[in-house]
C-alpha cells in the first residue's frame, strides 16, 4: 500500500489512537494512522462527557476551536424505582470557570475535530481502511499491518492498537483474550433534538451551562447497569447500558429498556416534543483492572478501550483512552530519541509510566468493584425500591408520627434485605471500594 | 427486514419496534456481502437464541424451522453477537469493508 516505512502505525482514530498519533507526530515522528470508518467518529459512540484535563495535556488550547456542547455545572445522581427517583444533585457556580472541567460533546463531531489536529501535526491518515492482521517477522516481532485495501500492507517500527473494545486485530492475533459477556456492557443511546431555550428552561441552565444525569435502579430491571441523560446545545443524549450476560438472561431487548427509561414519569417531561435523529449502540469494557490484558509486546502497544481502560463507576473512558494514547506516544518518542528498538523489554517503559498516572491508580483501587456489582444485584433493584419507599414515608404528611415513620422505614429495610444482609452489603461495599 | 418486538416490556409500554429507530440512521450497505454470517445449525444454542432479543438492531430472528437467521443491513457494529457466541462459534463476524456499514452522524 505504502512503500516507505513509518516510525509508527496507529490502528484507529478514536480518542486513544488520536492522542497517540498526535503526540508522536508533534515530536517529528513519521506516523501512519488507519481508520475503518468513512471519517473518524463515524463508528464511535459515547455519552458523552469530555474531561478537559486529559485533553489539555495533549492540546492545551483545545477550547479555542473544539466542538464543545455545554460545560457541566450540575451533576445529578438518581436512584430510581418505577414511579420515583431519589436524587443527589450537585450544582455549583464554581463550574462556570474560565477553563471548565467537564463538557458534553457529540462524539462524531469531536473525533473529526481531533483528527484535524492530528493531520495538521503531520500524521498520514487513511480512512475507509480496515486493518485485518498484524505482520510479524520470523522472530514473531510485529513489523506492520495488513489492511483490506488492495496490496494493503504497511510497515513500521511499532504498531499502536487503539482499535476500541471490539478490537478484532489484537484478539485474533492472540495478543489478548476474547471479551467475556460478564465483563462487557451493551449500551444503547438516542439523540433527541429540542430548541436550546427549551433545554435550558427544562434543566435550569443559561448560556452554555450543562447538566448531566446518571441513573440507576429499576430502570435496568434487575440487571447490572445504568442510564444517563446529558444536555447538549440543541439535543439531549439519553442512553442505558447493562452487562451483556445479564441482558442475555433477562429476555429484555436493549431498545425496550431504553423506551421504558424514556417513558419513566421523571424522564418523559424532559424529552417531551423532541425529535430523535439517531439510534446507536456500543459495547463498554467494564471488567476493570482484573480484565486488563497484556499491554505491550515486541513491536506493539495497546491503548484505550482495547486495553480495558475504563472506570465504569465514574463513567470515565475517553480520558483514560487519551491518557494511555499520550503515554504510549511519549514512550515511543523516548525510545526513538535513545535510538532503541521497540522490543518488549523496552516497551515495558509504557506500563511503568502508566503506573504513575491516575489511570492505573484508579483502576487498581476499583479492581474489585466490577465483580461486586455483578454479584450484588440488590444495588440495582431492592435498594432503589427501599430508598424510594423510605423517602415517600418520610415526606408524606399523613398523621403518622415521626417515630412510627422511622420504625416503618427501618422495618422495611429489614424485611427487604434482612439485618445480616444489610450489614453484609455495607461491609462488602466498603471492602470493594477501599 | 427485521421483525423484533419487545418480549417482557414494562406493562404500560406498547411493543417497541426497533425498525423505527434504525430508520433514522445512515448506512452504506455492502450489498451482497454481509459482514456477519450464522453457521448452519439444526438447533440454535442458548446464546444464539438470546440474540433474537439481545441484538440492539434486531438483526436476529427465529425462522419457522426453529433456526436463527440474521439480516444485518441495520447492524450498528457493536459486536455483542460476536462476544456472546465466541464460545460456541456460531457467528462468523467481521467488520464491514472499510467505509461500509453504519455511519454515525452524532455517535
Ligand atoms: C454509551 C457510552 C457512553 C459513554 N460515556 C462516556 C463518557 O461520558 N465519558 C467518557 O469519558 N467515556 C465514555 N464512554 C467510553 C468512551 O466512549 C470510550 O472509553 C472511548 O471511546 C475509548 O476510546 P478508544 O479510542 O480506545 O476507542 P474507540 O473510540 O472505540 O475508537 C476505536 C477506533 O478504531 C477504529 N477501528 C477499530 N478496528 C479497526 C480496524 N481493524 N481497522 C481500522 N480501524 C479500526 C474504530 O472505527 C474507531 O474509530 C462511553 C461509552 C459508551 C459506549
Ligand atoms: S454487531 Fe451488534 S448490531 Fe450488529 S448484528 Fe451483532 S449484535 Fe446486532
Amino acid at each position: 500500500m505504502i512503500e516507505e516505512k513509518f516510525d509508527a502505525i496507529v490502528v484507529g482514530a478514536g480518542p486513544s489512537g488520536n492522542a497517540a498519533a498526535y503526540t508522536m507526530a508533534k515530536e517529528g515522528l513519521k506516523v501512519l494512522q488507519l481508520e475503518r470508518g468513512e471519517y473518524p467518529g463515524s463508528k464511535n459512540v459515547q455519552g458523552a462527557i469530555l474531561y478537559a484535563d486529559a485533553l489539555e495535556k495533549i492540546i492545551p488550547d483545545f477550547r479555542e476551536d473544539a466542538p464543545l456542547e455545554r460545560h457541566v455545572i450540575e451533576q445529578r445522581l438518581w436512584t430510581m424505582d418505577d414511579t420515583s427517583y431519589v436524587g443527589m444533585h450537585y450544582r455549583s457556580d464554581d463550574f462556570n470557570e474560565e477553563r471548565p472541567n467537564r463538557y458534553t460533546i457529540i462524539r462524531a463531531q469531536f473525533d473529526k475535530w481531533f483528527s484535524g489536529k492530528v493531520r495538521e501535526a503531520g500524521v498520514v491518515l487513511l480512512c475507509e481502511t480496515t486493518v485485518t492482521e498484524l505482520l510479524r517477522d520470523t522472530q514473531g516481532r510485529v513489523i506492520g499491518v495488513r489492511t483490506d485495501r488492495e496490496g494493503g500492507t504497511a510497515f513500521a517500527d511499532v504498531v499502536i492498537l487503539g482499535e476500541g473494545v471490539n478490537g478484532l486485530v489484537g484478539q485474533r492475533s492472540g495478543l489478548r483474550p476474547e471479551l467475556k459477556p460478564e465483563t462487557v456492557a451493551l449500551a444503547v443511546k438516542e439523540m433527541h433534538f429540542l430548541p436550546r431555550e427549551v433545554i435550558e428552561s427544562r434543566f435550569n441552565l443559561k448560556g452554555n451551562e450543562g447538566a448531566v444525569i446518571e441513573a440507576m435502579g429499576t430502570i435496568t430491571d434487575g440487571m447490572t447497569g445504568t442510564g444517563f441523560i446529558y444536555t447538549n446545545q440543541e439535543s439531549i443524549s439519553i442512553g442505558i447500558g447493562c452487562i451483556v450476560s445479564d441482558f442475555a438472561e433477562s429476555g429484555r431487548t436493549p431498545y425496550g429498556l431504553l423506551e421504558a427509561f424514556k417513558r419513566h414519569p421523571s424522564v418523559r417531561p424532559l424529552l417531551e416534543g423532541s425529535e430523535c435523529k439517531e439510534y446507536a449502540a456500543h459495547l463498554i469494557p467494564e471488567g476493570g483492572y482484573n480484565a486488563m490484558p497484556e499491554l505491550f509486546g515486541d513491536g506493539w502497544i495497546v491503548v484505550g478501550d482495547a486495553g480495558q481502560f475504563v472506570n465504569a463507576v465514574h463513567r470515565e473512558g475517553s480520558n483514560l483512552a487519551m491518557t494511555t494514547g499520550r503515554v504510549a506516544g511519549e514512550t515511543v518518542v523516548w525510545l526513538k530519541r535513545r535510538r532503541e528498538v521497540a522490543s518488549k523489554a523496552n516497551l515495558a517503559e509504557y506500563q511503568r509510566r502508566l503506573e504513575a498516572t491516575f489511570v492505573m491508580k484508579d483502576l487498581k483501587k476499583y479492581r474489585r468493584i466490577p465483580d461486586f456489582l455483578h454479584r450484588n444485584k440488590q444495588f440495582f433493584g431492592v435498594y432503589p425500591k427501599l430508598l424510594s419507599a423510605a423517602a415517600q414515608t418520610w415526606f408524606r404528611v399523613d398523621g403518622v408520627d415521626k417515630r412510627a415513620k422511622e420504625k416503618q422505614i427501618f422495618q422495611s429495610f429489614r424485611e427487604g434485605r434482612t439485618l445480616p444482609g444489610l450489614i453484609g452489603d455495607a461491609l462488602k461495599l466498603a471492602r470493594s471500594w477501599r | 427486514m427485521m421483525n423484533t418486538t419487545e418480549v417482557g416490556a414494562a406493562p404500560k409500554a406498547p411493543p417497541v419496534k426497533v425498525e423505527e429507530r434504525l430508520f433514522q440512521n445512515r448506512y452504506l450497505v455492502d450489498a451482497g456481502r454481509p459482514h456477519i454470517k450464522i453457521k448452519p445449525h439444526a438447533e440454535p444454542s442458548k446464546a444464539l437464541m438470546a440474540l433474537t432479543h439481545l441484538c440492539p438492531a434486531g438483526c436476529y430472528s427465529l425462522n419457522d424451522k426453529g433456526q436463527v437467521e440474521a439480516v444485518v443491513d441495520g447492524c450498528v457494529e457493536c459486536g455483542t453477537c460476536r462476544v456472546l457466541t465466541a464460545k460456541t462459534g456460531e457467528v462468523e463476524w467481521n467488520y464491514p469493508r472499510g467505509g461500509f456499514g453504519v455511519l454515525f452522524k452524532f455517535g
